[in-house]
């Protein structure tokens, strides 16, 4: 006989195996699920999630899919969230905090409650990667932040209403764009591929019979 | 983390830890790949898979549970829609909201047409989302478009179409450098030289990375661009039939809400099918490393609309879906765990496959070292085989994994399992559609107008792809879809709406002597458990 636990669903009690994750407990208890279901994986963020355990003070939160269920859990989820997403052209943003006062301002009014840290379900430092943010560091903003799966919890829990997710995915496209080195052998390649270097070696693969192709594939040499 | 009952099995794999990361095992030759999937690959399982009686592709046989989503009822049969006063009016309608979708979307805009994507879930929720290990791209000195053409086209069984193929490799620099410029952080030295990395079946080191969030970091710089140039994304939201003009050319689809189920009309010029692809029809029961919401809904609207399908009996299962513990059965377990040294090792710590063949050989050898070897590990869900992490550090130096695979460290780490420290249990898992919709090389399918771009395509990896490559179609065929869907909508004379492709299939299905109960497309896995209503 498996082992069961009792679950509280939005306050309603269910009886499910001890063994699920939040999210296959719901399709367990009979929810047929629409949203607040994503990759179940762990990757995309749509099942954020908040519980408490009954008789604990302390709210959690975490991803459905990536979460067991624990005997006497109060859970609501929290499929969706309204982040304000700035619009930018990414050719022509300000590469310094500039660019964060005019579109994220109230990143300035962080009272340092590091609310945002202790709800993050990947386990980040949000309120140190916003201040990194604030100081137009994009470089260690993106680094701090770069395993964020945008579910919105560190948000809602912002005395200050900043969209943390939304701060970190400015940082890191900046990051990515302007501030890691430019990469000269990809410029060279692509550079070469459009004045046709290789256009002979193609056509020529483009024609070869079958066997020929299979020779090269078995006898080709592997980079050690 | 791990109970007792493995410590038997554990203690093998760290004794032989030292002599094995030293082993440099011997790859196969083409005859023993040959002789290995004919017996073990689930695709060769002649049981497994039924023959169409309708449609372009009738007389070939494709997987049992694709057949009966192909030769399924239309969600719309018998409904009266009404198709002359379209809810929505646009030049280019995209279907799928992944990373093919969102590259057609920035190019198509790009290119000044009117764009509108609609998808069933959320705009990122797709596949793309959850690559882990890379993308290929042939842009190191010692490499060339030629060598990732043979590494390719050999690693799919010489059967990839070739005038797609090239495009693939050939356009994969630009496609490196396109994201680059939009932000994608890939990882890089110091001095701007990308770190590249060998997949399976690989001769050169051209896996590029963003550590092991190689997809999301693609998929939400991709999706935070659509959302600035204010394409407008319409979510929840499911094409359920292809709608065509009196030429038969694709001219927009029956929509459908997810949450509300009202029907809605999108009136296109183009269309772009950009659904993704299958892992959550659970082929022969097999647990997927897919998206919630990969169920070939693609394929049929195509197939009911008169498109032909290439290769839709090939599926990739990937090795290492893992088999422990049961919460994360099927996740993916990224190659680049292999890339970056770990080897596969069965029961008695022995090293049976060399890491770094082809996803189709790795997998056909863990089914037969679970299967006639009896040399898996039980793992209480069936058996699975040991991925031994720990190597890697070996090899590279300690704090390699956190830097490099901190997505896998996390997913077993909130498990209790140290994968610095402990191996893993690995099973193959499905994870990829190699065939689809047939296309052309300018990626128009068989229906005039509707164009396609993505998982849902078939024929750039012919019957196997190599890791790294798929990242790679969706945007160089996501971005070559936009391009030419915008510049077709340009010159594009809308006629009439017509739903009569729906009406005739329904008749080939009862001439064909289809007996069903079943509609189609799925949209989304049933894991509700059955109560009482």
């Amino acid at each position: 006989m498996e082992q069961t636990v009792n679950i509280y669903l939005f306050g309603k009690k269910y009886e499910v195996p001890e063994n699920l994750t939040i999210m296959t407990a719901m399709e367990y208890a009979g929810y047929q699920l629409v949203r607040g279901c994503g990759c179940r994986n762990g990757f995309c963020g749509a099942c954020a999630t908040i519980y408490r355990i009954k008789g604990d003070r302390e709210l959690h939160a975490c991803l459905a899919c990536q979460t067991k269920v624990e005997d006497n859990m109060y859970i609501a989820t929290l499929p969706f969230f309204p982040l304000i997403k700035q619009v930018y052209d990414i050719e022509k943003v300000p590469v310094n905090q500039q660019v964060m006062m005019q579109l994220y301002p109230e990143i300035y009014a962080c009272v340092g409650c590091n609310a945002c840290t202790k709800a993050c379900t990947q386990g980040l430092n949000v309120m140190q990667y916003i201040a990194y943010a604030q100081r137009g560091d994009f470089a260690a903003c993106a680094d701090e932040s770069f395993d964020c799966v945008m579910c919105g919890v560190c948000s809602s829990r912002c005395p200050a209403g900043i969209s943390h997710p939304q701060v970190a995915m400015l940082a890191r496209r900046i990051n990515g764009k302007y501030i890691l080195p430019s990469c000269d052998h990809l410029d060279k390649r692509v550079e070469e591929i459009n004045n046709g270097a290789f256009n002979d070696l193609i056509a020529d693969l483009m024609q070869k019979p079958v066997e020929e192709l299979k020779e090269l594939y078995n006898k080709r040499e592997i980079e050690k | 983390m791990y109970s007792e009952k493995f410590k038997a099995a554990l203690d093998a794999v760290a004794a032989k830890r030292d002599e094995n990361t030293a082993y440099e095992p011997k790859r196969m030759t083409a005859d023993e790949k040959d002789a290995l999937l004919k017996k073990y690959h689930p695709d060769y399982r002649v049981d497994k898979f039924e023959t169409l009686k309708v449609g372009k592709n009738k007389g070939e046989k494709v997987p049992t549970e694709l057949a009966a989503m192909l030769q399924a009822h239309s969600r719309i049969a018998g409904k009266q829609i009404p198709l002359d006063t379209p809810d929505y009016d646009v030049d280019v309608l995209i279907i799928g909201g992944g990373g093919a979708g969102a590259s057609a979307a920035i190019e198509a805009d790009k290119a000044g047409a009117k764009v509108m994507v609609v998808t069933k879930l959320r705009m990122g929720d797709a596949n793309t989302m959850m690559a882990e290990g890379g993308i290929q791209a042939a842009d190191k000195p010692n490499d060339s478009p030629a060598i990732h053409f043979v590494d390719a086209y050999g690693g799919g069984h010489f059967a990839a179409k070739r005038e797609l193929l090239s495009k693939l490799v050939c356009e994969a620099p630009e496609a490196i450098k396109w994201l680059s410029e939009l932000g994608v952080e890939f990882d890089k030295a110091p001095d701007g030289t990308m770190i590249t990395t060998h997949g399976g079946g690989t001769s050169r080191k051209r896996m590029h990375a963003a550590k092991d969030y190689s997809g999301a970091e693609i998929m939400r710089t991709l999706r935070d661009e659509v959302l600035n140039r204010g394409i407008t994304v319409v979510d929840f939201t499911a094409a359920v039939e292809l709608l065509l003009d009196e030429n038969g050319a694709a001219a927009g689809a029956v929509l459908m809400n997810m949450e509300t189920k009202e029907l809605l009309i999108a009136r296109a010029k183009t269309v772009i099918l950009a659904t993704g692809g299958a892992g959550r029809m659970h082929y022969q029961g097999f647990p997927t490393s897919n998206h919630y919401g990969a169920t070939a809904d693609g394929l049929v609207l195509a197939y009911r609309a008169g498109a032909k399908l290439l290769y839709a009996d090939t599926l990739q299962y990937h090795p290492t879906g893992a088999a422990f513990p049961e919460q994360i059965l099927g996740a993916l377990v990224t190659e680049k765990v292999r890339s970056l040294g770990a080897k596969l090792v069965n029961k008695n710590g022995d090293v049976f496959v060399h890491p770094l063949e082809t996803r189709d050989v790795c997998a056909a050898s863990i089914i037969r070292e679970c299967d006639d070897r009896g040399l898996g590990v039980e793992t209480g869900n069936g058996f699975g085989v040991w991925l031994d992490t720990p190597m890697i550090e070996k090899i590279g130096g300690a704090g390699t994994i956190e830097k490099r695979i901190p997505a896998m460290m996390r997913m077993f780490g909130k498990y209790g399992i140290d994968i610095r420290v402990e191996p893993i249990l690995v099973y193959p898992t499905l994870h990829y559609q190699n065939g689809g919709v047939d296309i052309t090389a300018d990626t128009m399918t068989g229906v005039t107008n509707l164009f396609a771009a993505g998982e849902v395509v078939g024929g750039i990896h012919g019957r196997n792809r190599l890791m790294g490559n798929s990242l790679l179609d969706i945007i160089v065929f996501g971005r070559n879809a936009g391009r030419n869907a915008a510049a077709k909508a340009a010159a594009v004379k809308q006629g009439g709406l017509t739903l009569d492709h729906v009406t005739e299939f329904e008749k080939q299905l009862k001439d064909g002597g289809v007996e069903t109960d079943l509609c189609s497309p799925k949209l989304l896995p049933d894991y509700t458990r059955e109560v009482r209503s």
